[in-house]
């Protein structure tokens, strides 16, 4: 074999591996999509849309069974809104720390810890939420809702404690894409904005935070997506019982419902959790199509 | 390079011997196995761990034949037993009188306890059945009712679909009326839970309970394998493995299950799910 022939050989062999793992991907998505489609559309005609999407009474197992599950789906929107809500501003705020105001050593400190953050596994989150998180809201619970003939006490389980988990699962997200494109401001901006006689804070707040805009939104985005699809940490501390989110109750996401029940149930229960997956993905899916147009839209402006 | 062929083969050698170690364990469990056929069950959803964990083992015992096991309920189950469509019938609970006119004699292979649990600190040690009703189905919220001190009280359960779940509900009465204030989806999570949360209650298998929390007495009678096998403990059941006449009776296939049931093998099988060895 001449050298290049050779050449040639590792070349196409090259080339039909990489087309190989590409297919590979795009296989599973696609596989994935149609799974979850024909999984979780069969509940849909057996139990009906209305009744499984806005029914509030979730009883997979009575002998008159129910499954409605708009405080299941109410409570994964009101606990990433939540957690969103806590985690952005202060993981904004820590972006805008580490780039615009803290000397280069403190930075040094800062950012690593905030990198750790999130290498931490979710269920250490959940464990701490747990051992930590729980007794104080318990007690928060207790001086509340004292004397209260209509509360039914939770033990510190609640959908505070998920937000407060959650939130602080999604900030090293928010931080360090934030901090990114905090930093990919052109200093001519800034130094523009002071020359007219703006102050530093004033500089970050209306030159260099609008600038960074789109950078920021993406974190935003991605943290809702991780809090979304949380499912570990939230089993650990929420409670697991289907109930209105409000911040004192026992709550379900979507994603703790197909965790917990997944294990024993049959027949249309299991049909139904299979629905409560395709809820969340499709979820998952449109969180994503915006993150993409986002981004589309961030390269647009440049 | 010849290093690397040393190592290949010395990983082929290693291969071929734990095949033919495997191979070994498999001929001599073949031994005790001429029996060749199929065993029909049905009945019991609550029998369904046990079921798949006996069937399973002893299909490793006896290769040759199958054990079929459909869940359909007990009443279904001793049904499908009297009109001879099986060869035994599950059921959760003891024999109709009925059922037995008919011919179905009562095989008790476990027995099921619950035990009702209360942290530490809970100085109320016994309800009645109908206070734990009461209990979960939100009607009494406060521990000082029932003689304790002014604690709220957490109610802590299982997810749906739980075999401990629909036991504890169908034992006390409260099939879908129960208000949790948590629902885990494990029997440790409800054990460690209810450790640490001051005026918990939950219900776990009665094997698992530990000197980390309290099990309550129910009606006076307290939580454990004596009382159950006196029957004096409301949250037991039993679960039968019901034959139309006495095991003696039944084909060579029928006795051979039920003896592997009563050997130290299947003893295992029945220990290692939490349940309770009938006397």
């Amino acid at each position: 074999m001449t050298n290049k022939a050779k050449i040639n050989t590792i070349e196409t062999a090259a080339k039909i591996v990489f087309t190989l793992c590409a297919v590979l991907a795009v296989f599973a998505v696609c596989s994935i999509t149609i799974y979850m489609v024909a999984k979780g559309t069969p509940a849909f005609a057996n139990v009906g849309v209305s009744e499984l999407l806005f029914g509030t009474l979730w009883k997979p197992t009575a002998s008159n069974a129910s499954y409605g599950i708009l405080y299941i789906i109410l409570s994964s929107i009101v606990g990433t809104g939540a957690s969103v809500l806590i985690g952005v501003p202060v993981g904004l705020f820590t972006a805008v720390f580490l780039t615009e105001i803290s000397n280069k050593k403190l930075a040094a400190v800062v950012q690593p810890a905030v990198e750790l953050l999130a290498a931490i596994p979710s269920v250490i989150y959940g464990l701490l939420g747990l051992m930590l998180l729980n007794p104080v809201m318990f007690k928060l619970e207790k001086l509340i809702f004292a004397g209260s003939k209509t509360h039914q006490f939770t033990g510190g389980s609640n959908m505070l404690s998920a937000v407060v988990v959650l939130a602080i699962m999604i900030l090293p997200t928010v931080v360090n894409v934030s901090a990114s494109s905090i930093r990919s401001v052109s200093k001519d901006l800034r130094a523009a904005s002071l020359a007219l006689g703006a102050s530093k804070i004033q500089t970050i707040f209306k030159v260099t935070i609008p600038a960074a805009k789109s950078g920021i939104m993406t974190g935003s985005v991605l943290g809702i997506g991780r809090a979304l699809g949380e499912a570990m940490a939230i089993n650990m501390v929420a409670g697991g019982s289907v109930n209105l989110p409000l911040p004192f109750n026992s709550v379900r996401f979507l994603t703790t419902q197909l965790v917990s029940e997944m294990g024993y149930a049959e027949g249309t229960h299991r049909q139904v959790l299979f629905s409560v997956g395709l809820v969340l993905y499709l979820f998952i899916m449109i969180i994503n199509l915006l993150l993409q147009k986002l981004r589309k839209g961030a390269t647009e402006n440049e | 390079m010849k290093r690397k062929i040393m190592k290949t083969l010395a990983i082929g050698v290693a291969i071929v011997m734990m095949v033919s170690s495997l191979a070994g364990c498999g001929k001599s469990a073949d031994s005790n196995a001429s029996l060749t056929g199929k065993i029909s069950i049905a009945g019991s959803t609550s029998m369904e761990k046990l079921c798949e964990a006996m069937s399973e083992s002893f299909m490793k015992a006896y290769p040759d034949i199958t054990v079929t096991v459909e869940y359909t309920g007990s009443g279904a189950g001793i049904e499908s037993l009297t009109q001879g469509s099986i060869d035994i019938g599950n059921a959760s609970r003891g024999l109709k009188d009925g059922e037995k006119e008919q011919g179905a004699v009562e095989n008790i292979v476990a027995i099921d306890g619950i035990a009702v649990i209360t942290d530490k600190a809970n100085t109320v040690a016994d309800l009645t059945s109908e206070q734990l009703a009461s209990i979960y189905t939100g009607d009494v919220t406060n521990w000082s009712e029932f003689g304790g001190s002014d604690e709220a009280i957490v109610v802590i359960g299982r997810e749906a679909g739980s075999g401990t779940r629909s036991a504890f509900e169908e034992l006390l009465k409260v099939e879908d009326t129960c208000k949790y204030a948590q629902e885990l989806d494990s029997t440790g999570a409800v054990l460690a839970k209810v450790a640490s949360t001051p005026g918990a209650i939950g219900y776990v298998s009665l094997d698992v309970v530990d000197d980390t929390v309290t099990a309550v007495s129910l009606n006076g009678a307290p939580a454990t394998e004596e009382s159950i096998l006196a029957g004096e403990y409301l949250l037991s059941r039993p679960f039968v493995m019901a034959t139309m006449g006495e095991i003696a009776e039944q084909n060579e296939l029928v006795q051979t299950w039920f003896a592997y049931i009563a050997s130290e093998e299947g003893k295992a099988v029945i220990t290692d799910l939490g349940l309770i060895l009938p006397q």
